[in-house]
Formats: structure tokens, sequence, C-alpha cells
């Protein structure tokens, strides 16, 4: 009655954002990366002193700067993972247009702050590196082109999408940063594998990375210095390799307790690449396994939640956000244990860096936001799997 | 090209029921559609668990191999310089005795890592008070300018190591050297040479020879395969001691500007000890001349015995001598024409201070008094090719054979031509210039009854053999002769009693850089053999440019120099070496009253 006297009550259309939202996000992916945040907090708290003093710096500063810029990102990780699968494109394609620019620019404007390598803007209080904000709009942008090469009488994807890949590698090797670059290279790669690359192109394309490799061992003494001092047993206690070494052996299984750690005052990258080392060293072999477990559980789970998605973008711009995620996180890790060949690359949202956190907290937030459960399809689907 | 509509019965239908077959063709993309995207899911729900277990993996094996470092104890870190070790062992070397002449001393080399260092500023003040010759400026310099290595000695003491210790900079770091040491300092510094570093690391550093002995067995000293054996060389340390020690006491009392002696077994070719005056200390090698004008000799480093390549003067004579000898063109006795001047064409051949000895001089008295003319008389019998042959067979047209890196370049000055004339002054010594060497081998081969051996400076077991170049009586006659030099000839001084000195004197002018010899400058050699009766060892001394002011007149003759200091140097070696001297036969019955 009461309706019918005052009106009814307007119609919801929709639930609210943010019930939705909590109802549909992937709340373990979302813990995990708060916890791997708190971590990172909690490392550079011990990592990044030596750093200060020796800047001249009161000792917990680049932890402060650490805890704003971590809460910039989450708040732009939530932000970005309440949008729908087309918005995300929308954000990725615009990110993607943006961070090009600027990394056409870079030659232009940008500085080396001494390390050799043109790959930062300078503005006073803070630096940008745009080849990290890249990567997640990349992978978006590549995401939507395959998707759509998929369609009947839909664009060639594949092929413009490589050409894109090919234009990308090219502006970063300039800088030089090879990194990034093998980063932006495997992204696509990933991206097409799901998209279904034909076995056979895989095979090949296998063979001539193994001879490229071969090549440039033979020509690049730089490079092939790398691969021999990756390659050989012992490692020079004086390189950053033997510190890190080092410091997972004196760590064991338990570490050294906290703040009893030496390696931080020898290593420069203690607090970005080889933040690892550090938390081997004094918290132990126990960190470390929560560390990587955290890390397996963000992609493995991203990944397992895209297996029923049946819209072709939102499944490969996931895969793609979820790889380039856990194979910095893979390769960072790998260096410090000596599996893999040392190349500099953070450590996602647990190494200090502003960029990077930043740039991880949009490729989560596009994550979340793409494996977010929505209705899957059509009826027709479901009525299909009967037959 | 138009493409077909599907599919096309019912298209064909629609058309003939009069419906438009847009919307069956729609319909048909649409499932089409979904079908390829059905294939596309399936496709990719595979490759994303493939990537899920790449994942797994890799994470797992990141886990494993951190678990299994976390589980090695850490060890002390020990780095190993990339490439090949530096092999810097290197074998000593000792006397025929084992009394060791160079050997390896354990020292460190101070380097500094400066990006470790603590006190860049005030360390570089505290190296420079501890090294008066390393400059703080220089030093800070070099420790903060952003290099991240640098060396600073390259040998420390222990005491100046222990210093560097005190100053407890962790940025300043030693490696460990080994160092050529030569115990005895610049005994036998010609024959050791010296050494060098080559390869230089962190932890060790290469030694390599760089003159002497040193250099010439190289290879085998650094061999790893013959490890850290001693090479013993045929010098005994108490004769090369007695033998430098009466030289360079000869050449200060003589006025000389150097002086070289050899000894030599005369059956082994063993050389028992080789000096040359002025020496060095092959610890601390001088640096080579540098002035382009300077005469090589002038250097201490100068290897006067070997590398010194001499006009050898009247020393010569006797090999023309033991030539005639043993081609039977004369016998000790047979008079030969010795009267002088004599001309030969154009030019003049005159004795020692125009004196005449003829006319006419038995061939053992031509030795004796050392006559030009008959030498030259005897010579002319002979002739140039047969005596340019037993040059040759004596070695005096190549290089020396001595294990000395320095022995290859001493090659001989020979004529180019060989006319009459040359014949004729090479028979006494001049055109042909050989170093002291060469003369103790010929020596040697007219000593040990004809046979040309190989003179070397390693130890050899028992005596080696040769190629015989004259007959033994030839030989037996000639040391007669050269004993008679001693007891009647120009030799006088060179008497010691009871140990037979037989020998040669020798004066050459010294040639000019310019052509053409110096009045005043000269070479005085002695070439001895004892004892006379059964000769076994040589003593060539060479003198350079001595002066005999102890009487009223300088006297420059060898008779007057190289003589007395030879024979000083044979009085106190030959009893170190066990030869029993010769003395006058002491009647029985004397001894028997001293005893009663």
């Amino acid at each position: 009655m009461t309706e019918m006297v005052y009106g009814s009550n307007p119609v919801r259309v929709s639930e609210p954002v943010i019930p939705k939202w909590w109802r549909t996000i992937d709340k373990w992916v979302l813990t995990c990366v708060f916890v791997l945040f708190g971590i990172g907090i909690l490392l550079g708290l011990a990592a990044s002193v030596p750093l200060a003093t020796r800047n001249g710096l009161e000792p917990f500063y680049y932890v402060q700067r650490q805890a704003f810029f971590g809460g910039v990102a989450l708040i732009v990780m939530i932000a970005v993972s309440m949008m729908p699968p087309v918005m995300v494109r929308r954000l990725g394609v615009l990110g993607f247009a943006l961070s090009m620019v600027a990394l056409m620019l870079l030659p232009l404007f940008g500085t080396d702050f001494g390390k050799g390598a043109v790959r930062w803007f300078s503005f006073g209080f803070a630096s940008v590196q745009p080849s990290e904000f890249l990567k997640p709009g990349f992978v978006v942008v590549v995401a939507w082109l395959i998707a759509a090469s998929q369609d009947l009488a839909g664009p060639p994807g594949k092929t413009i999408s490589f050409a894109l890949t090919l234009v990308v590698v090219g502006f970063l090797a300039m800088q030089p940063d090879f990194g990034q670059s093998a980063l932006v290279l495997f992204a696509w790669g990933v991206v097409y594998f799901v998209g279904g690359a034909p076995m056979l192109l895989i095979g090949v394309v296998g063979g001539i990375v193994a001879a490229a490799g071969l090549v440039f061992y033979e020509s690049s003494e730089h490079f092939a210095r790398r691969i021999d001092g990756f390659l050989s047993p012992d490692v020079d206690p004086r390189t950053q390799l033997g510190y890190a070494a080092n410091a997972i052996q004196e760590g064991g299984f338990f570490g050294v307790g906290v703040g009893g750690g030496q390696v931080k005052w020898s290593l420069p990258d203690a607090h970005t690449d080889f933040i690892i080392a550090v938390a081997a060293e004094e918290y132990g072999l126990i960190l470390v396994l929560a560390i990587l477990a955290l890390y397996g559980v963000i992609v493995v789970r991203s990944l397992w939640r895209l297996l029923p998605e049946r819209d072709p973008f939102a499944r490969l711009a996931g895969a793609g956000l979820a790889c380039i995620f856990g194979v910095q996180a893979m390769i960072n890790m790998g260096v410090a244990v000596r599996l893999l060949p040392a190349k500099g690359m953070t450590l996602p949202f647990v190494s200090y860096g502003g960029s990077s956190v930043i740039a991880a907290g949009i490729t989560l937030g596009m994550l979340l936001a793409l494996t977010r459960e929505r209705p899957r399809g059509q009826m027709s689907d479901v009525f299909r799997r009967g037959r | 090209m138009r493409t077909p509509l599907r599919p096309l019965a019912r298209i064909l239908q629609a058309r003939q029921e009069g419906l438009n077959p847009d919307s069956i063709e729609k319909e048909n993309l649409r499932i089409r559609h979904e079908a390829l995207r059905e294939k596309a899911r399936a496709r990719a729900q595979f490759r994303l668990v493939v990537l899920c277990a790449s994942f797994v993996m890799a994470f797992g094996a990141i886990g494993a191999r951190m678990g299994l470092m976390a589980a090695t104890e850490p060890v002390e870190p020990r780095s190993r310089a990339p490439g090949a070790e530096i092999i810097a062992q290197r074998a000593d070397i000792t006397d025929r005795n084992g009394r060791v002449l160079a050997t390896n001393m354990t020292t460190h080399a101070l380097y500094a890592h400066p990006r470790v260092m603590v006190d860049p500023k005030g360390s570089a003040e505290k190296l420079a008070a501890i090294f008066p010759d390393l400059d703080a400026k220089a030093l800070e310099r070099r420790f903060t300018d952003g290099r991240s290595f640098v060396w600073i000695r390259k040998i420390l003491s222990p005491e100046q190591m222990q210093r560097v210790h005190e100053i407890g900079d962790p940025g300043l770091l030693f490696g460990p050297r080994e160092k050529r040491l030569y115990p005895n300092g610049s005994l036998a510094a010609h024959i050791l040479g010296g050494t060098s570093f080559g390869a230089e690391g962190v932890h060790s550093a290469e030694v390599v020879g760089v003159a002497g002995i040193e250099k010439a067995l190289d290879a085998r000293l650094r061999d790893p395969a013959q490890g850290t054996k001693p090479v013993a060389l045929s010098i005994d340390l108490s004769l090369q001691a007695t033998v430098e020690e009466v030289l360079a006491a000869g050449m200060s009392m003589l006025n000389a500007k150097g002086a070289a002696a050899i000894l030599m077994d005369v059956r082994t070719g063993e050389v028992l000890a080789l000096a040359s005056l002025p020496t060095f200390d092959p610890n601390n090698r001088p640096n080579p001349l540098v002035d382009k004008d300077a005469e090589p000799g002038d250097s201490p480093l100068f290897n006067r015995a070997v590398q010194g390549v001499y006009e050898l003067g009247s020393t010569f004579k006797i090999f023309a001598a033991a030539q005639a000898l043993e081609l039977g063109l004369v016998k000790p006795d047979t008079m030969v024409d010795a009267n002088a001047p004599m001309i030969w064409g154009k030019h003049k051949i005159k004795e020692f201070e125009n004196k005449n000895y003829g006319p006419l001089l038995s061939v053992s008295d031509v030795i004796a008094k050392s006559s030009n003319v008959g030498t030259a008389h005897i010579a002319l019998m002979i002739g140039p090719l047969r005596q340019q042959a037993f040059l040759k067979s004596l070695g005096f047209f190549e290089p020396t054979p001595l294990e000395l890196i320095e022995a290859p370049g001493a090659k001989p000055l020979i004529p180019k031509k060989w006319p009459e004339i040359v014949t004729i002054t090479t028979s006494y010594g001049h055109g042909l210039s050989a170093s002291p060497m060469h003369l103790a081998a010929a020596y040697a081969a007219i000593a040990n009854g004809g046979v040309m051996i190989k003179p070397t400076l390693l130890k050899r077991e028992g005596p080696t053999t040769g190629v015989r170049v004259m007959s033994e009586k030839a030989a037996r006659e000639s040391v007669a002769m050269l004993r008679r030099v001693v007891t009647e000839g120009t030799a006088s001084l060179g008497e010691v009693p009871g140990y037979e000195v037989a020998g040669k004197t020798g004066t050459a002018d010294k040639p000019k850089k310019s052509g053409g010899y110096y009045k005043d400058k000269v070479i005085n050699t002695f070439a001895s053999v004892f004892p006379a009766s059964n000769p076994q060892y040589v003593l060539i001394v060479t003198l350079d440019e001595p002066m005999d002011t102890a009487l009223s007149e300088t006297r420059r003759t060898a008779g007057w120099t190289a003589v007395p200091v030879a024979a000083e140097i044979i009085r106190r070696v030959a009893p170190l070496m066990g030869l029993r001297p010769k003395l006058e036969p002491v009647a029985p019955d004397a001894v028997t009253a001293a005893s009663n």
C-alpha cells in the first residue's frame, strides 16, 4: 500500500558498485597483493637504510616514499579493478598511447641518472620510467588486436600486433633496455600463444632464438662474459651475485634475525634488484618461500580463473598481464639464486621504486578487473554442452 | 569476388519463398563464429593450463634452489680469477754443489678497492708516509675518481705490509706474490740475469726471466712438469766469489774500466766461474741505458765475458803455431824468419815497440817472445783456407752455445774477404773479433789434447765428447810452448809456484768507433792453462783499458796487467779445486830428520 500511495522505490537496475566489486573480485589475489606490499615495506625497513645513510637522508626516507607510492598504487589498483573489461581496454589503449609518446620523447627530454641508459623523465621530487607504464597498456592492445583477429572478417591483428611489438622493442633497445625489451617480446609471445599460435611456428621461433643467442654469445664480449659468469660453478664473491649467494647461505632456513643482515651494506641494489637476498638473509628461507608462494598464487589463480572465460579479449589480456607479472618476479628471484643469467629486474610490489610499484598496481588492477566473475556467455552455451 | 551465401539450400529455398536471405546468412555467420570461438576457447584453455604448469614448475625450481642454497653452509668467499691460472712457481737455481743461487720468496702486492675504502684521504696520507716515493695527493685522486681498482705496490716487505695492515682500511688489500730472490746479491749476476713480472693478477703473478740464464732457461724453470726441481749450474759459488773478488781488486788497482774472467774445466766444458765487472744486483736490476750514443759496454748489465766481442791480440798466435805443428809444417824448434819489420805489399808488420827478434827464431820462441813477424810467416805457410777452416773448427765463426740469452747475440766479427794480409793479421789476433768465451773454448781444446768441446753453464755428469781438431801430440807441444811463455817469455809474472801455469798474453788496441785504433786504449788478455803437465783448467782474464802505474812508467801490456791478476786468481782457486801443487821433490832424508 505504501508504494501505491507514495510511489514505488526506484527499481535498481544493477547492484551497487562496491558490493558488486567485492562479490566478484578475486579476494585471494587481492589479499596476496596486500601481503606482498606489506612484505615490501618490511624489507624496505631493512634494505633501504644503507642507501639512505649513504645519501645523507634520514634512515627511513625511502620507506616513507615507498609507503606513499605504494598507497597510491593500491588505490589505483582498486580503482582500475572496478572497471568492466571494455573500460580496461580503453584505459589500456590510452595508457599505451601516452606511454608510447613518452617513450619516443625520452631521447629528447629523458635523463640517465648517470647509469648509462636514458630511461627516466625527471620531475624534481620523483622520476618516471615510461617503459614500466608501457607494459600493461601494451598487453591490453596486443590482446585486443589478436582477439579481434579471431573474428570472422576481423582485422589482421596478429600481423599488426607483431609490427607494434617490433616498434616498441626498437625504442626500448635504443635506451638501451634489453630486459624490458625481452619482457615486451615475451608478453606478445604469451598473448599470441594463448590466442592460438601454430605449434610449428613456436618450434621454429624457439630454434631461431637459440641460434641468435649463440651468435650473440660469439660476437658480443659483454654478453659472453655474462653468460660465462652464469655458467661457471664458482662465483666471484665480489660481484653482486656473489654477495647475494652468500646472503642466502648465511640466512639458512630461519634467517640471521631482523636487522642482523650484512648483505644490504655491500649490495648497491639491495633495495631493488636484490631485495630477495636481503629477505633470505634476515628472515631465512621461510619468508622467501612465502614470497614465492604469494607470486605463485597470484599468477596461477588468475590464469585458472581465465580458463572458463568466454570473452577472447579478457582471456588474452588477463593471461598476458598475469604472465608478465609472474615472469618479472621469476627473473628477479631466478637471478638471485643463479638459475638465470644476471639481468636487472625489479620484484613487483616488493622492490623499491615509484614507477615500478604504480605500474604493478595498474597491471594487477587490470588483471583483477579481467578476472572478476561475470555472467559467462549465453544459455545456448550451457545447452550446447549437453550435445 | 562475390562470396556465395551459405547454406545455399536454405538460401535458395528462402528466395523461392520470397523471403530475405540475409537473416539466414547472418544466422549462419553467427553459428560459424560461435563454433570458431568455441574451438579457440578449448585451445586457449589447454594453453593456459600449460602456462600455469610452467609457472608452478619455475617457481618450484626457484624455491628448491633457494632451499638447497639455504641448506649449504656458507664458505669463506674464495674467488678464482677467470681464465687460466697464472703459473707462479719457478724452479730454484743452484750452483754445482747445491748452494742456492736463485730462489723464490713469498711477498705481497698491495692494491686497493677504492669503493670500499673508509677514509681515502687519510689512507692516502698514511700510505705516502710508509712509501716515501708515493705522492699522497696523486694517490688520493686515484682513490676518489670513481675507479674500482688501483695497484699501489708490486712488492711489499713484511714490515711494510704490517704497517699497511695498521692503517686498517678495508679497501687496502694484499695479493700474494712470488718474488725471485738472489741470496748472494751481485755474485754471478751476469750468469743469472734477472726476472720481472709477466702476466699479473690479484692472486698471483707470473715471474719471467728477462736476462741471463733466467731467460734462456725460462721454459724449463717454469715447466710445471718439472715441478720445483732445481736447476744445477756448473758454477762453483766459492770459485765464483774468489774470481770476482780478485778481479775487482785487480781492476781497481790497474785503473781498468772493466774486466772479465772465465774459469773453465777443459775436459767437461763446464764453466766454473764467469765474471764480468762492473756488475749489478739481480735482485734490483738497473735499467738499461737509454742514451743512444752510449756504448753497451758502459752499462753494468753488459756481460763482457760473453757479449764483449774484442780483438783478442797475441793470444791468437798459439792457434797458428798449433795448426802448423798439426800439419807437420814445423816442429817447436824449427827456425822461422822473424826479421822485423816485415814488408807485405804496402803493409809493414812491426814488433811491439819496434823491436827485432830476428833474423831467425824457433817456433817456440816466436810464441814465448810474442813475435808478430814470426807468427806471420808461420801463418803464410798454412795459408788462408786452412787457417779459416781451423779457426772455424775452434768455434770462432759462430756465437758460443752458452746457455745465456745474450750468447747467441754475440756474433764474432769476421773479415769479409780473406786475402793473405788478413791471414797475417788474424794470426796475431787483429781483424777477427771474438768474445773471451770463444777464447776459453778454443784454449780448452788445446789444453785437453785437441778435442773441441761445447762450453756449458749447466752441471755435467762426467766427461763429454767433442770433435777432435788436432792431434794429441800437437796439443801437448802447444801447451809446452805456452808454458815457456810463463817461464821465459812475456808472462813471467804469471808463475804460481806448484801450479805450472801456461798461457799467452794478448794486448790489442781498442778500435775507434770512427775507424782506426786508439793509441792509449788497450784490451789486455791473458789466456792461461794449468797445470801444464796435465792441463785441467783454462782461465781467461780480460782487462779493459788497464794502466799499471806502480813503477815510474805507465805500462799497458798484458804481461803487467792481466797476467798478475790471473796469477793471483790461480793461486787462490787452485787449492779450492783440490789441485795438488807440484813442488820440488823433498829429499827423503830431510823428512826423516825432521820427524826425529
